[in-house]
């Protein structure tokens, strides 16, 4: 059994490196703005799509796009922010929510109306070249996501602890109106922020379109992993975040190895309804659920 | 139900004259989607109960409704049983859904996203699970056998289902508003209005909720056994999918989250923009809810009360008291 098992743990770590990248960017958003974000699944699917058809069109290989749509999903997150979000929800928490799953609702049904519900994945020929790690062949594809997502944990920290706009950044999240009577734009470092945490999930459709497929139902699936991921590892907190993202990855691999493919993700929401019931504070947060 | 004014009693009287209209009109379209539009508008009075009176801002609502049709379909499907005694247990096995959700989440303290969030988990638990057991029908759903007649609730007659059909919403809204008037509705409304202070009051909070819940749940199990005798088919994806549960949140937060005639009056409307488009713009899978959505961020932003709200402004009546629409 252990013969299978080791080459489970080892495959789940590499898809859980990219939940954590995902919820990377969640868990800054929830962190500093206090929002829960539903558009985050939705948005990791344009993304995919993007990728998809720049490689489509114009042959561009998802790793070497990455210059591209990293500044473009920047952008496209700030806007969002500044001009949709903040603006339509007034303040309110519940009219966030509702909002960013509004906005969800309306980018995963265009996507549908445009890019009918068909999966759609890029070949290219090295994705499936199998790297061999303690006598478990795994892709070359999940290996890079696995070492890229690992990486940017540490610049993402470097830059909230070394730059100006990062101290900002976790000035607002500790204290907003301190913040702000020291001469910070608030909006503009929540809308930073937001952008931060989009250009996170474009990195990790970069990543992940070389051995996975996209559809218009991809986001939905990744928005609830990613939550699972934010709340196991602590709302806000970004060690937590790469932590609990690997262990879910290993869940649902073990999961998917026990009981069967299709039951793979039913360890991981189990496991997201038994955080919040016992643990709603998670690894390393320090707010209580409540 | 005592209207504060004439932009309500406008309103209401817009959808009963609507409501009624569907028997005049030849084109059997209409009343077949008005028929959903109805069933729709069940799942969202169910959501209206703990999301509108108590607050409690659920999104997987699919968690109920969908529990309600399943345990209606395995009783008919797997063990013969009639579609009444179905009947009968899809509510009940949707309120116990809605008071096991609701015991765990509110045990554990959870609330606003939280309590959001763990709905949402629930029914995609659900879903999975639908999905993969043998004795739920799998991925291929489960079929009930065509048996025409009362006796096993399949009316074929499209007048009697919808003639049916507004009796049952009829009479849920009554229950709504028999609930809004009574002390478990005002200990339900203080909850909402600042939890802290219900409790200090001496309201048991938990208990409050979790029987909000209960009632919820037997509302949403009893559209989701409403869906299953009428299409005679359901699967995971349809009973338990998401757009189940955004469908039921919707209605009531641009009608009127709260009050008794909000989630009709949503629901209709949303459907009856989501039907012009299909009109407008045949074979455009998904745009109709790009279109709720638009709505959708639009109420959240203009009319923070709803449609019922927003006509409570028009040609007041009266001040507002305690007896809302």
């Amino acid at each position: 059994m252990s013969i299978l098992i080791i080459p489970a743990i080892l495959s789940g770590m590499m898809m859980g490196a990219v939940y954590a990248l995902v919820a990377l960017g969640l868990t800054l958003i929830y962190g500093v703005l206090h929002i829960i974000n539903f558009t985050h699944g939705s948005l990791l699917m344009l993304a995919l799509y993007v990728v998809y058809f720049l490689n489509l069109q114009l042959g561009l290989d998802p790793y070497w796009v990455i210059p591209i749509v990293l500044p473009l999903f920047f952008i496209l997150g700030y806007c969002l922010q500044r001009g949709l979000i903040a603006p339509m929800s007034g303040g309110s928490e519940q009219n966030v929510l509702l909002i960013t799953l509004a906005i969800s609702l309306m980018i995963d049904n265009l996507a549908l109306y445009f890019w009918t519900s068909n999966t759609r994945s890029v070949d290219i020929a090295y994705a499936y070249d199998t790297v061999e790690i303690f006598g478990a062949l795994l892709p070359f594809g999940r290996v890079v996501a696995f070492v890229v997502a690992l990486g940017v944990a540490p610049l993402v920290w470097a830059f909230m602890v070394f730059t100006r706009t990062g101290s900002a950044i976790r000035a607002v999240a500790i204290e907003k109106r301190g913040a702000e009577l020291v001469g910070i734009d608030v909006n503009h470092t929540y809308a930073i922020c937001f952008g931060i945490g989009t250009a996170c999930v474009a990195l990790a459709a970069c990543l992940l379109l070389p051995t996975f497929y996209v559809t218009p139902q991809v986001g939905y699936t990744f928005v609830l992993v990613a939550f699972t991921t934010v709340v196991l590892g602590g709302m806000g907190s970004l060690p937590g975040a790469l932590l609990a993202g690997l262990l879910l990855g290993i869940i649902e691999s073990l999961c998917g190895l026990f009981l069967g493919e299709s039951l793979g993700q039913i360890g991981i929401f189990l496991a997201f309804i038994l955080i919040l019931f016992f643990k709603p504070s998670g690894l390393f947060g320090k707010r209580a659920g409540a | 139900m005592r209207f504060q004014s004439l932009g309500q009693y406008g309103l209401v009287l817009f959808a009963i004259v609507y409501l009624a209209g569907v028997y005049f009109v030849s084109s059997p379209v209409w009343m077949g989607f008005t028929i959903n539009a109805l069933i729709v508008a069940l799942a969202a009075l169910s959501w209206n109960i703990t999301g509108g009176f108590g607050g409690l801002s659920s999104f997987g609502h699919a968690a109920l409704y969908g529990t309600g049709a399943y345990a209606s379909a395995i009783l008919q499907v797997k063990y013969g049983f009639n579609a009444w005694i179905g009947f009968g247990a899809g509510i009940a096995a949707g309120s116990a859904m809605g008071a096991l959700i609701g015991g765990l989440a509110f045990r554990y303290g959870l609330k606003g996203s939280y309590f959001a969030l763990v709905t949402l988990a629930f029914a995609e638990v659900l879903r999975i699970c639908a999905s993969s057991f043998e004795w739920t029908g799998g991925g291929s759903g489960l079929q009930l056998k065509l048996m025409p007649g009362l006796a096993q609730l399949q009316i074929v007659d499209r007048p009697w289902i919808y003639t049916g059909l507004l009796a049952v919403v009829a009479l849920v809204m009554l229950l709504t508003a028999l609930i809004q008037k009574s002390r478990f509705g005002a200990y339900l409304i203080a909850i909402r209005e600042n939890e802290d202070a219900a409790e200090a009051l001496g309201i048991n909070t938990y208990q409050i909720k979790v029987q909000a819940m209960a009632i919820s749940g037997a509302f949403g199990g009893l559209a989701g056994v409403l869906y299953l005798q009428l299409w005679l088919f359901i699967d995971s994806t349809v009973v338990y999918g998401s757009a189940v549960s955004v469908e039921a949140l919707i209605g009531p937060i641009i009608g009127g989250a709260g009050t008794v005639w909000g989630p009709l009056l949503g629901t209709l409307g949303l459907h009856l923009l989501g039907e012009g488009t299909k009109h407008l713009l045949p074979n455009s899978p998904g745009l109709n809810f790009v279109l709720y959505a638009v709505v959708l961020i639009c109420a959240l932003r203009f009319l923070p009360q709803g449609l019922v709200g927003f006509a409570a402004r028009i040609g007041v009546l009266r001040k507002k008291d305690q007896d809302d629409a």
